[in-house]
């Protein structure tokens, strides 16, 4: 049968006797043994210590009432626990990931059912309610009868999220251990979509759930949040796991977001970094953002002007990129001079045996690295370029910019 | 001339160029970073200036004179001291006053101070589109013209704008306020006579006295502008380590609500009370009484400020009010969502509009009892919200070392009880007085 939170909240409880034992003022489940049985109830004497029930001693369920298979004495007293989840403090009225859907919603009630096993009967968590009926029904308890309530709420649009879609969210690290809380489903997630659900949340859930991703995903987050958050998120982690995620981002990403944070926490953070990676960032946070210079990446790919087709993709095999961003790769020549860019495009359609001097993009373009970025803006527009490389005095080119760069800095406009 | 010293000298220019240059950039930052934060604390503190305010501002100066203008200090303390605390809260906890509500006190509470919130901020737009009517109708514009325009226009400016434009349209109404200014300045006050007022207090031991003293507290300090205040530090992203600086809007914010409101009562004191029209009961009443004592510009801007007031309070109050019944129920909201991912936010924000704006246009509505209505509503809520913050600031597993400091929560108390008291007589008075109270 199917039974509510809200209905076994407040329950009278009798014993294998008959006797009244205590009203039902909080149940828990313990995600070490089983991560959706209801496994302790809570029963409160008035004056006298509650006692608990546990899930095995529960013979019977209905709204409003609970029976045991045992006597009162059987019962212990109850003693907080830490790595019990409390429906009615932790989970009831609180924010939750759906990670099915997307994005945080309220709890307003928690859908039981019942198995019954030799002997008792045990329930079990199906789905948090977060639509109408559970809100209904939050607001009528006890005002009409239970069954007044079913039948009303059956004309009402429901809106629940099965258990195992359901993802806490616990700031204190410690008790998240006990709770067996992970983030492996929201790993799972878009980083696009994980960095809109933590925008939702308070300063300690977002810094909670950043701290216990993978580093790769917690980088890849990193990039897509406000960068208002960002800075905070940063400043308040670990010093070692926050120069472990700024490792795994993009050199420009993690320039722009040691540019915003305090000059002692930045330079802190360069410290951690492994040399070659904090060599890059020291140099991008050298240029004003506002220049062609501030928003290049130095991670791009160059060859020879004299190189052949199959050399060039031999060589771009060797190499650990990011495919998302390649699809320009910048070309050299004698004197180590930016001799223009081939697209990934005509490199795919290019004989085995053509030289990357044929298949250059016209016209040639660059731009030097302390440009304004609206002379940035203006040759891609202009151009409808994907990709602009950014040269030194001396004409060498020392990164790109790509065309997400310019969106996101056009969006923030 | 040399030129060793010629190329020093330009070497010196350059360097100081240079340190200017690093300077400006410093200053540019620290500007950013402020601009970052501002907004809430000055946008609430002005709006809590609106139709119903300034109308009783307007008696305030008209009857009694400057002997009023001591207790805008007290005030401002009152306005920082409460607002403050849900300043603190939005920045600390990072979660809206409708949010800790319900996750601290359960359902049924949350919904019963969100329906109340409803209908008491419901009667509250009534009272500012009122306003607009009246406004206009002083420049002979008619109310079947002016109200729905008004209404379309704030409709719009909430849907088709993020948070940060509309942010920025209110900090701008937040800057016309200045007109009260001038309104002030063509009235010749005398300026020493009310700086005295403003320190030292003049009572005058008689009912009317204290019941416009009451109503100065009770239109001032309204309580969705604290779920405002908050959710807009939310909304904002302030971390804790802005706080000084949204601390400092805060602050700001309380003290030029204050300074428009002593501008008011100096712009009506220095006229109507001096010439001995005394008994105004609205805004634009004292507006129109304004042009033969003090010229049409003085006239003009007292009552183009109240439209200003007016339309600004419009476009909050509803925002507000969906903002934080959704958020407490757990409905999507704010305005950086699509229509299609929160209709029950947009459809409520239409339907306060639409009711609000609609009733005004009834031919015969008593517009007065809905004042009234407004009033008791604001009393008999504020307390509640209140009793909520001061719980709620206290609790140390949500605010950590931020709680209340002992001299901290003695003044909240005092302050909030004061307040408290001071909207039950107001409640009162409305209710049993025979003649209706102006503003809402």
């Amino acid at each position: 049968m199917e039974l509510y939170a809200t209905e076994l909240m407040g329950a009278e409880a009798y014993d294998a006797q008959g006797n009244f034992v205590g009203r039902v003022r909080e149940f828990f489940i313990e995600p070490a043994q089983a991560t959706n049985r209801l496994s302790h109830f809570l029963l409160s004497r008035g004056r006298f210590q509650p006692l608990i029930a546990r899930h095995d001693q529960v013979a019977t369920f209905a709204p409003g009432t609970m029976r045991l298979n045992v006597s009162e004495r059987a019962l212990q007293l109850y003693e907080p626990n830490e790595s019990l989840l409390a429906v009615r403090k932790d989970l009831m009225d609180q924010q939750i990931i759906d990670t099915r859907g997307r994005k945080v919603v309220r709890v307003n009630d928690v859908d039981l059912t019942e198995m019954k096993s030799n002997g008792n009967v045990e329930l079990r968590v199906t789905q948090v309610d977060v639509g109408l009926p559970g809100a209904v029904r939050r607001l009528l308890q006890g005002v009409i009868s239970p069954g007044m309530i079913r039948k009303l709420q059956s004309k009402l649009p429901q809106s629940a999220i099965r258990w195992e879609f359901v993802n806490l969210i616990e700031s204190d690290p410690l008790r998240r251990v006990k709770l067996r809380i992970t983030h492996e489903k929201l790993e799972d997630l878009h980083p696009a979509d994980l960095a809109e659900i933590i925008e939702d949340l308070s300063a300690a859930e977002r810094q909670g759930i950043i701290a216990s991703l993978d580093e790769e995903t917690a980088a890849a987050v990193l990039a897509e949040l406000d960068e208002r958050l960002t800075t905070q998120i940063v400043e308040k982690l670990d010093p070692e796991k926050a120069a472990d995620i700024l490792e795994e981002m993009a050199p420009d990403a993690a320039a722009d977001l040691l540019a915003d944070l305090p000059k002692e926490t930045s330079e802190e953070l360069l410290e951690e970094m492994p040399g070659q990676e904090a060599d890059e960032v020291r140099e991008l946070l050298a240029f004003d953002p506002s220049t062609a210079g501030g928003m290049m990446n130095t991670e791009y790919v160059f060859v020879g002007e004299g190189s052949r087709r199959e050399e060039v993709l031999a060589w771009i095999r060797t190499l650990e990129l990011n495919l998302d961003q390649l699809d320009t790769i910048v070309l050299l020549d004698g004197k180590a001079e930016y001799s223009g860019t081939v697209s990934v495009a005509s490199l795919l359609l290019a004989a085995p045996e053509q030289r990357m001097s044929e298949l250059r993009s016209e016209p040639l373009l660059s731009i030097a690295a302390d440009a304004d970025e609206k002379d940035v803006f203006e040759l891609f527009d202009k151009y409808n370029l994907r990709m602009l490389t950014v040269v030194d005095g001396e004409r060498r080119p020392i990164g790109t910019v790509t065309v997400d760069d310019v969106v996101s800095r056009l969006v923030k406009k | 001339m040399n030129w060793e010293s010629l190329k020093s000298s330009v070497e010196g220019l350059q360097t100081r160029g240079e340190n200017l240059q690093l300077k400006i950039r410093g200053l540019r930052r620290r500007l950013t970073l402020l601009l970052a934060v501002v907004g809430p604390g000055l946008i609430t503190s002005n709006v809590d200036n609106d139709a119903g305010g300034i109308a009783v501002y307007s008696q305030a100066g008209a009857q009694y004179g400057y002997a009023l203008l001591w207790a805008l200090i007290p005030m401002t303390i009152a306005l920082y001291v409460t607002e403050e605390m849900c300043a603190r809260m939005g920045v600390i906890t990072g979660k809206g006053l409708s949010d800790l509500i319900r996750e601290e006190f359960g359902f049924r509470p949350t919904f019963f101070v969100m329906i109340t919130g409803f209908f008491v901020d419901l009667a509250n737009v009534v009272a500012e589109f009122a306003g607009v009517a009246a406004s206009m109708e002083m420049f002979h514009v008619s109310r079947y013209i002016s109200v729905p325009i008004a209404a379309i226009l704030v409709w719009v400016l909430v849907l088709r704008g993020t948070y940060r434009q509309v942010e920025v349209i209110f900090l701008i109404a937040c800057g016309f306020y200045v007109t009260y200014i001038i309104s002030a300045l063509l009235a010749k006050p005398d300026w020493l006579e009310a700086a005295k007022h403003v320190v030292i207090p003049n009572l005058h031991f008689e009912s009317g006295y204290f019941l416009t003293l009451t109503a100065l507290v009770g239109t001032t300090i309204a309580p969705w502008q604290f779920f405002y205040l908050q959710a807009g530090f939310v909304e904002k992203k302030v971390g804790p380590r802005q706080y000084p600086q949204a601390r400092a809007d805060v602050l700001v914010g309380s003290i030029s609500c204050m300074v428009i409101v002593f501008f008011i009562i100096v712009a009506t004191a220095a006229t109507l009370y001096v010439h001995g029209q005394r008994n105004v009961t609205d805004a634009v009443q004292a507006a129109q009484a304004l042009i033969p004592l003090a010229g049409k510009w003085a006239g003009f801007t007292f009552a183009f400020g109240f439209l200003n007031a007016s339309l600004f309070a419009a476009s909050i109050l509803p925002l507000s009010t969906a903002h934080v019944i959704c958020e407490g129920l757990g409905f999507e909201a704010g305005i950086d969502h699509k229509f299609k991912d929160a209709k029950i936010f947009y459809g409520l924000y239409t339907l306060l509009i639409a009711v609000g704006a609609g009733i005004i246009l009834i031919p015969h509505m008593p517009i007065w009892k809905i004042f009234i209505f407004s009033q008791v509503g604001n009393g008999i809520w504020l307390p509640i919200v209140i009793i909520f913050i001061l719980l709620l600031v206290n609790r140390r597993d949500l605010m950590g070392e931020h709680v209340n400091t002992l001299t901290f929560n003695i003044v909240a108390w005092v302050t909030s009880i004061a307040m408290i008291i001071l909207t039950l007589v107001l409640v009162y008075t409305s209710l049993f007085q025979a003649a209706p109270l102006p503003g809402g």
